[in-house]
């Protein structure tokens, strides 16, 4: 209980969430071109709030099994490049708490 | 399951179960699906639910419910980096019934609350997504779920499918949001020893309080922070604008350590473990984001409306009103055996004279206008710590000298009349 409170990594406060995980994707890349050639500032990687879109030198990588389901994604890429659909029934997010 | 129904609800968080607690309550028969595993597993909100709105619903409901604490307290931090100029008000009125408002966890409340709208007839049917609404003519006659055979059917579909609309969206009521009409907040439940958070809340026994943190919570970005009171849990959380995170390639966790970690904050959640972190949009278009909101066999209620009022951080309470307004105007239209948009719309008439309406008409232009003239935030929030740490900082100077000095700081004559405009400006917004 040291007063300084240590940085909380989003690995640690991923870890915190239950997810009942799909086997297959909810959110999709529409055209990875994009990304590629069009896209250089690649501000997915940055606001979305569970870091679940890495850059891998030549593609997004869609981590969709950590996505809290905000939609920011959908709404906030530049180039509208992101289908974006809710998970199966029951699959997803499960909040316990808030 | 191919039947039909009088209403099918679609999404049971406030406004959908509100909706379904009436029309089974009125005699009609009414379907509630969620997509979640439970109600509330899917919904957040920062915790703050509204006595008025939940106990013209359920009279006497905080004798049951499960809730966290009734708020005494409500605070407001005004936040530089290493200051913060607070307003508080606390009355013992609200300690005692009826209540104000309470602190609640969404993943228990909503659980309680959809068992209530069952309890009086509806159907409730989790783990099923509505993929689309089925439309014949023109008018919404029923929905196509992810359930094998997943079509149902009725006289009305009430989409009350939260922020994330795809359906009302799908039907052309309204276009997709852009990212300064949506604000991206993240949360925290923390855990802390409930003697601990009474003591350093200055709280007794059943007291809860809340505080709302402007200014450097958001470092500057339209947002606001909270810090919440639960029994043995605080919530504490950020929002801004998406377009706000974007514009400073802020992330929004990192922001929510950043608050975590500010010297105003850190004392009051010191030795706590947090126990989930959440993410949700918080629509904040306001008034004129809402769209179309009524049409052939459907109403559109709560946050897929973008019914939420930032300014005073209500929504629960307008998606409930919004709900029953649906409600209401169902069972009518039934009576008179007519779903057409001209009769569905008696829905929109009385939402739009309801203090939903008004509320969303009186500040239609503020999330706009605070977005647009940053100011308030980057340099008037600090403006007003400069100024409460100058009056009382006692260092041997007069309080005329610091008067003029305050004056002073406040930059030349041309940068009092822009202060003195803003101020005037953030009047005429939200009077």
């Amino acid at each position: 209980m040291s007063g300084q409170k240590n940085y909380q990594s989003i690995e640690e406060k991923q870890y915190l969430v239950r997810f009942n995980a799909d086997t297959k994707s909810h959110l999709h890349v529409k055209d990875e071109d994009i990304c590629l050639t069009k896209c250089p500032d690649k501000i997915c990687t940055i606001f979305c709030p569970a870091e679940i879109y890495k850059w891998e030198d030549i593609r997004m990588h869609v981590g969709y099994e950590g996505c809290h389901e905000c939609g920011s994604c959908r709404i906030g890429c530049p180039h509208q490049n992101i289908r974006w659909e809710y998970p199966k029934g029951g699959h997803g997010i499960v909040f316990r708490l808030g | 399951m191919s039947e039909k129904f009088d209403a099918i609800v679609v999404g049971a968080g406030p406004a959908g179960i509100s909706c379904a607690y009436d029309l089974a309550k009125g005699g009609a028969s009414v379907l509630l699906l969620e997509r979640g595993e439970y109600p509330g597993s899917k919904n957040v909100m920062g915790g703050v639910l509204y006595r008025k709105m939940m106990e013209d619903l359920i009279p006497g409901f905080y004798k049951e419910a499960p809730l966290e604490r009734p708020i005494t307290e409500q605070r407001f931090m005004m936040m530089d980096k290493e200051s913060a100029v607070t307003f508080s008000y606390k009355g013992m009125e609200w300690a005692k019934e009826p209540y104000n408002n309470f602190t609640v966890l969404r993943a228990k409340f909503d659980q309680w609350f959809a068992d209530k709208a069952v309890e009086q007839g509806a159907i409730l049917i989790n783990e099923t997504v509505v993929l689309e609404c089925i439309v014949e003519n023109g008018k919404v006659i029923g929905v196509r779920t992810d359930r094998p055979n997943g079509e149902v059917y009725a006289d009305v579909v009430v989409l009350a499918d939260g922020v994330n609309s795809l359906l009302a969206q799908s039907l052309g009521f309204h276009k997709e949001y852009r990212p300064d009409e949506v604000a991206l907040a993240t949360m925290e439940i923390l855990k802390l020893d409930k003697k601990i958070i009474e003591d350093r809340f200055n709280l007794e026994d059943n007291q809860g309080c809340t505080i709302e943190l402007f200014g450097d919570a958001t470092k500057g970005i339209l947002g606001t922070g909270f810090l919440y009171t639960n029994k043995d849990t605080l919530s504490l959380g950020v929002g801004t604008l998406l377009s706000g995170l974007i514009k400073h390639k802020i992330k929004p966790y990192e922001l929510l350590e950043y608050v975590k970690s500010h010297p105003m904050i850190r004392p009051y959640i010191q030795g706590s473990e947090p126990q989930e972190y959440l993410a949700h949009l918080i629509p904040e278009g306001g008034y004129n984001s809402m769209g179309k909101i009524v049409g052939d066999g459907v109403i559109v209620i709560g946050d897929a409306s973008q019914l939420v009022n930032a300014i005073h951080r209500e929504g629960s309470n307008l998606a409930m009103t919004s709900g029953r307004l649906a409600a209401e105007t169902i069972l009518s239209a039934k009576e008179v055996g007519d779903f057409s948009e001209r009769i569905l719309d008696q829905y929109r008439t009385k939402l739009l004279s309801s203090f939903v309406g008004q509320d969303m008409k009186k500040y239609k232009d503020s999330t706009h206008h605070f977005d647009k003239f940053p100011q308030y935030f980057t340099d008037y929030i600090p403006m007003v710590n400069k100024a409460a740490s100058q009056m009382f900082t006692v260092d041997g100077s007069s309080k005329w000298e610091k008067q003029k000095k305050i004056w002073s700081d406040l930059g030349t004559t041309k940068e009092k009349m822009k202060l003195a405009r803003d101020v005037y400006r953030a009047w005429k917004v939200i009077k």
